[in-house]
């Protein structure tokens, strides 16, 4: 229940940054992308503090050894660079700059409840659904970070 | 063709950029702090759907329902209507729609697990994905632009 509760507090969060930021609306997102047009660098100091603080807020973290609420780290491995990696960033980006929208700021769009952003989650559960159903997933590996 | 859902001029805006870019670190620790998991968001929405591996559906749909709560809170307390300019190019959302699904499935990650908490770990992985898929939409962006005249 405190897992689930923090979850909550993590996404409400995460949220409120994406609407903030004006990350939620595909038409920023694009004006960010379309460096050669009126281009709004805006997102860029998103994206730069989002690392910053996340880097450093894990560098803290990771050196507890282990998380509040459960036993161990739960991340991903960060080597080895494979085709299924690079091949899955390239379709996404296609698809992320034909309408602006990635994942998270689609999630945060919903309650606007606009047509669009139905079609598009719509669209976005059965790519996720196809991908899952030739791609065989494991859980993501437990490792515990080196401390620095 | 686009939808506008509420008025006010897009720009630049650096404040409520870093603001936000604040705030989405700031809950990307605190998950990590937590629970030891990756903020990565087509992550939590893709294994909402079968087959259910492990017994974390409940907090996954608590994440989901936080970034939904979280701008209509945001919108509420502060008077600040959310923007969404999407295109009502059915499509062309289909398509997109998609491909995102897709390839943040195939890729592991998107912009919040490869491009925030990867990038920040100094992950190759998530580095080598965030700047493939940056270069991609911007030359999607451009093609559509600038080269189709796709507006």
């Amino acid at each position: 229940m405190t897992r689930i509760l923090a979850t909550f507090v993590s996404g409400l969060l995460f949220g409120v940054g994406l609407a903030v930021s004006g990350l939620i609306n595909p038409a920023k997102v694009q004006s960010f992308l379309d460096i050669a047009g009126a281009w709004d660098p805006s997102l860029a100091i998103t994206m730069a503090v989002a690392v910053l603080t996340t880097w450093a807020g894990y560098r803290v973290v990771f050196a507890r050894g282990a998380p509040l609420l459960d036993k161990t780290f739960h991340v991903p491995p960060t080597g080895r660079v494979d085709r299924r990696l690079v091949a899955g960033a390239l379709i996404f980006g296609l698809g992320w700059g034909l309408v602006g929208f990635c994942p998270g700021p689609l999630v945060a769009a919903l309650p606007v409840g606009a047509t669009p952003t139905f079609v598009f989650a719509l669209a976005m559960l059965a790519g996720m659904a196809a991908a899952r159903s030739f791609v065989a997933f494991q859980p993501a590996p437990v490792m515990k970070p080196k401390p620095r | 063709m686009h939808l506008l859902l509420s008025t006010g001029m897009s720009g630049f805006s650096p404040i409520s950029a870093a603001i936000g870019g604040l705030c989405i670190g700031l809950a990307s620790v605190l998950l990590m702090a937590t629970t030891g998991r990756i903020a990565g968001i087509s992550g939590f929405v893709s294994r909402l759907l079968p087959p259910y591996e492990d017994g974390q559906f409940l907090v996954r749909v608590a994440f989901v329902a936080g970034i939904i709560a979280g701008p209509a809170i945001y919108a509420f307390t502060s008077g600040t209507p959310t923007e969404v300019d999407v295109t009502s190019n059915v499509p062309l959302l289909m398509a997109a729609g998609f491909l995102v699904g897709l390839g943040t499935v195939i890729g592991s990650g998107c912009t919040s697990g490869h491009g925030v908490c990867g990038t920040a770990r100094l992950s190759v992985r998530s580095i080598v994905a965030t700047l493939l898929f940056l270069a991609t939409a911007m030359t999607t962006v451009f093609l559509m632009r600038h080269v189709l005249g796709v507006q």
